[in-house]
């Protein structure tokens, strides 16, 4: 069984339709005459897959003294080992790295009562399990010092001296109304989400959420 | 036991890593080897057991040769080579 054909007149469908000849007639011209652009050529990749340098490449997000311990141990040991090493900082994990000495930071009540609630600074974290107001971090840093584990001011110190790249979530300082001079110095150039991707998406590159 | 094929035991510069955790050892080898020429030696003490692995790994990924490694009384002894 075949469908059954309406027969139409052309020069009707096209007024139906609203068929303008004149842009019809541009847009044709347009095409023809437009320039052919010269094929771009496209140097074959000088390094491969193989010899791309390794990459480490954390989103930094929790903030917390035991997530930091990871972020900065995996990121200090990758710089020394030679990775290109960038920790993109965002939501949380952007309060360690406002200055120690800042205590309420934001413009409104709102941003206000985040660091009221959550003081800010490498010094000042909280563990994500057993907080206890204050006394699991003080336990831990006890059990660090005396078993000589480096705590995460000094890993901070050692991985920006290690050349690791700190990238601010540019989104959350505003949203967190916090300021490029509330934060520690030698932070790269706020950015977001696509920076990030593009560098995750390269060779030889690990990826971690922390 | 440790196995050496040291030439000489001219160090370029030494590292007293010992008493330092994870990952400050490699963290401050890092730093130390770029203080010394290609080529040259650089002498590391350390006494975190993780470290044996952690060498190893390390002078896989940046190239730099592990010449000398051992153990004498819970000290580790690394003699690394710059690239």
């Amino acid at each position: 069984m075949t469908a059954p054909t309406i027969e139409r007149d052309p020069a009707q469908v096209e007024h139906d339709l609203g068929v303008d000849h004149d842009l019809l007639g541009f847009l044709e011209s347009a095409v023809i005459e437009a320039p052919v652009e010269e094929t771009m050529t496209v140097p074959a990749a000088e390094v491969s897959a193989e010899e791309q340098t390794k990459q480490l490449v954390i989103i930094n997000w929790s903030g917390e003294v035991d997530k930091m311990w990871p972020t900065l141990i995996m990121s200090s040991a990758a710089a020394a080992s030679g990775y290109k090493t960038t920790v993109f900082i965002t939501f949380w994990g952007l309060l360690p790295f406002v200055k120690d000495q800042k205590r309420i930071v934001g413009d409104n009540w709102m941003q206000k009562m985040l660091t009221l609630m959550q003081r800010p600074g490498i010094h000042h974290l909280k563990l994500s399990k057993m907080n206890f107001l204050g006394m699991g971090p003080w336990m831990v840093g006890k059990l660090a010092t005396k078993y000589n584990v480096a705590k995460p001011p000094e890993l901070l110190e050692a991985a920006q001296a290690m050349g690791v790249e700190f990238i601010p979530c540019q989104m959350t300082m505003e949203m967190f109304g916090l300021k490029p001079d509330d934060m520690i110095e030698g932070l790269g150039e706020p950015a977001g989400a696509a920076t990030v991707l593009e560098l995750m998406t390269q060779p030889n590159t690990a990826s971690l959420f922390i | 036991m440790t196995v050496t094929n040291e030439p000489t035991t001219d160090y370029a510069a030494q590292l007293d890593a010992r008493g330092l955790n994870c990952p400050m050892p490699i963290v401050k080898t890092a730093q130390a080897i770029k203080t010394i020429e290609s080529g040259q030696l650089l002498e590391v003490l350390a006494t975190d057991p993780g470290s044996v692995a952690d060498f190893a790994a390390w002078s896989r990924s940046t190239g730099n040769e592990i010449v000398t490694s051992g153990e004498q009384d819970g000290v580790y002894r690394f003699v690394l080579r710059r690239k």
